[in-house]
C-alpha cells in the first residue's frame, strides 16, 4: 500500500510527466487556455490513462511476453489504445450525455497524447504488475491534471499581463511552461523509485 | 526462424486488430444511442431561426425537451398555434393554447414629429448614439432611428420607414421579443396579437417640454381617461397607460387625444380589425 501511495506521489511531483518527462506537452499547451477546459481535459486523460495502464499491460503480459513479440510493443499499444478511447468515447455517449458534450473533442484528441504511449511503454519497461501499473496510471493522470490546471490558471493571469510584444502568445507560454519544469526538478529526490 | 518471427508478427497484429474490431463493433452495436425520432420531425416543423424565445439555447435544444416531454407542446412562442398544434400532433398530446404575442412601438415620434437637438455622425446605432450624450434626439424617451432593432430581428419583420422609425410588420413578427431586448431605450413591448390600441409614446416629461421637442407626444391631458367608458385608461408620470384587459377595442378614445399619440395598430388580412377601430392616420387626417 505505501509503495502505490509512494508511487502516485512520485508520478504527481517528481516524474511528473510533462513538467520532467516532457510527454503529452501538445494537449499542456493547447488545452491551457481555460481552467475549465483544462480540467476537463485533465479528467479525461486520467481515465484513460488508468485504463489504458490495465489493457496494454494485459496484452504485454499474456501476449507479448509468452510469445518473444517484445518489439511489437510500440505498434500493439498504439492501436489498443487508440480502441480503448474509441471504447470509452462509446460508454460516455451512452451514459452520460453531459460529461460527452462537456469532453467535446478533447476525448478523440486523447489518442494521440504520447503520455498514454509513454506510461504504457514505461510500465512495460519497469515490470510492474496490474494494480501497479494501474495505480501508476491514474497517478501520471493526476499529475498530467496538475501541471494543466497550473498552466491554465498562470495562462489565464497572463491575459491581463504586460508581455513584451515579441513574447505575446506562444513564445511567453514556452517561457512559463519552462520554468515551470524548472521549479518542479525541485522535487527530484524527494521519493526515490 | 527469421521467417517465423515475421509471421508470427503478423499474426499476433491481424489478432489484436481482428479482436479490437470486432470489440468495438460489438460495442457501436451494443452502445448505439437511440436517437429520438421526433426530435428531428418536430425540428423541422419549428421556424429554425434559434430567437431563443422559448427559454432554451435553439430550436434543437428545445426540441429535444419537448420529445423528453420535459416542455410543451405550446413552448414555441415564435412558432405559434398553428406550430404547436403540428408538434402536438406528433408527440401525441394536448398543443394548449399559444398566447400569441407581437412586438409594439411604444413611440412615434419620427425624424418629421420629433426635433432634434444635435446632429450625430458616429455609427448608424441606437446604442452608439445613446452613449454619445444621450442621443441626438430633443426627446429623451423617443426611438432614436438608428435601426438597432431592425438588426435584432431574426425574422425580417422590422424596417425603417421614411420617418426613421421603426415599423414591424405583424404577419412576420412572432413576438420573440429580441428587438425589445435589443432597444436602449426600450420602446418595443410585446403585446397580446388581440389588443390594438396603444399610446404611441414613452415620454414621462411633463406637458409643456414633450410640446417643445415632438408634435405626437403624450402630454398627460387626461382627455382620454375621461373619454374611455371602460375606464381602461389611466395616467401615471405624464403618460397614459392602456390596460389592455379592459380595452374593448372601441376606438372612442382616438379621436379625443389632441396630439394623437393614442394609435390603433390595425390588423391587417386575414385578421379582421375590431368593429370601431380607425386606422389612426386616417383618424389623424380626418381629425385634424
Amino acid at each position: 500500500m505505501k509503495e502505490l501511495l509512494l508511487l502516485i506521489a512520485g508520478s504527481i511531483l517528481v516524474n511528473n510527466f510533462v513538467l520532467s518527462r516532457f510527454l503529452g506537452i501538445c494537449p499542456f499547451l493547447g488545452v491551457s487556455q481555460r481552467l475549465d477546459t483544462a480540467l476537463s481535459m485533465g479528467a479525461a486523460t486520467t481515465f484513460v490513462l488508468t485504463m489504458a495502464g490495465a489493457a496494454t499491460w494485459a496484452v504485454q503480459s499474456y501476449l507479448l511476453v509468452p510469445w518473444g513479440l517484445g518489439f511489437l510493443q510500440t505498434l500493439a499499444f498504439i492501436i489498443i489504445i487508440a480502441a480503448l478511447v474509441q471504447l470509452v468515447e462509446m460508454i460516455i455517449l451512452k451514459t452520460n450525455p453531459v460529461l460527452y458534450r462537456a469532453l467535446g473533442i478533447f476525448l478523440p484528441l486523447i489518442t494521440t497524447n504520447c503520455a498514454v504511449l509513454g506510461l504504457a511503454i514505461l510500465a512495460a519497461g519497469k515490470g510492474y504488475n496490474l494494480v501497479e501499473t494501474s495505480v501508476f496510471g491514474f497517478g501520471v493522470g493526476l499529475g498530467f491534471t496538475l501541471a494543466l490546471v497550473m498552466m491554465a490558471g498562470i495562462r489565464s493571469n497572463l491575459e491581463y499581463a504586460d508581455i513584451p510584444a515579441p513574447l505575446r502568445g506562444a513564445p511567453i507560454a514556452l517561457i512559463t511552461a519552462g520554468l515551470l519544469s524548472l521549479a518542479f526538478t525541485g522535487f527530484s529526490g524527494l521519493i526515490s523509485m | 526462424m527469421a521467417a517465423g518471427v515475421i509471421w508470427s508478427s503478423i499474426g499476433t497484429m491481424a489478432l489484436i486488430g481482428l479482436v479490437l474490431g470486432l470489440g468495438l463493433t460489438y460495442a457501436s452495436r451494443r452502445l448505439a444511442v437511440e436517437r429520438d425520432p421526433r426530435v428531428d420531425q418536430i425540428e423541422q416543423l419549428l421556424p429554425g431561426a434559434n430567437c431563443g424565445a422559448c427559454g432554451y439555447a435553439g430550436c434543437r435544444q428545445m426540441a429535444e425537451e419537448m420529445a423528453a416531454g420535459r416542455a410543451p407542446a405550446a413552448a414555441c412562442v415564435a412558432g405559434g398555434s398553428a406550430t404547436a398544434a403540428a408538434i402536438a400532433e406528433i408527440l401525441g398530446v394536448e398543443a394548449g393554447e399559444v398566447q400569441e404575442r407581437v412586438a409594439v412601438l411604444l413611440c412615434g415620434g419620427g425624424a418629421r414629429e420629433a426635433s432634434r437637438r444635435s446632429r450625430y455622425l458616429g455609427v448608424q446605432d441606437c446604442l452608439a448614439a445613446q452613449l454619445v450624450a444621450g442621443g441626438p434626439k430633443a426627446c429623451a424617451y423617443g426611438c432614436l432611428g438608428y435601426g438597432t432593432c431592425v438588426r435584432a430581428c431574426p425574422f425580417g419583420a422590422i424596417r425603417l420607414n421614411d420617418d426613421a422609425l421603426p415599423e414591424i410588420d405583424r404577419h412576420k413578427c412572432t413576438g420573440c421579443g429580441k428587438c425589445a431586448e435589443a432597444c436602449p431605450r426600450h420602446l418595443i413591448v410585446l403585446a397580446d396579437r388581440a389588443s390594438q390600441v396603444f399610446v404611441a409614446c414613452s415620454s414621462q416629461a411633463r406637458g409643456a417640454e414633450v410640446r417643445k421637442v415632438c408634435t405626437v407626444g403624450c402630454i398627460g391631458c387626461q382627455l382620454c381617461v375621461r373619454e374611455c367608458p371602460q375606464g381602461a385608461i389611466t395616467v401615471e408620470n405624464n403618460l397614459a397607460r392602456i390596460d389592455q384587459e379592459r380595452c374593448t377595442r372601441c376606438g372612442s378614445c382616438l379621436s379625443r387625444c389632441p396630439t394623437h399619440c393614442l394609435v390603433a395598430v390595425t390588423e391587417l388580412t386575414p385578421c379582421q380589425p375590431a368593429e370601431g377601430v380607425v386606422d389612426w392616420k386616417q383618424a389623424a387626417q380626418s381629425g385634424g
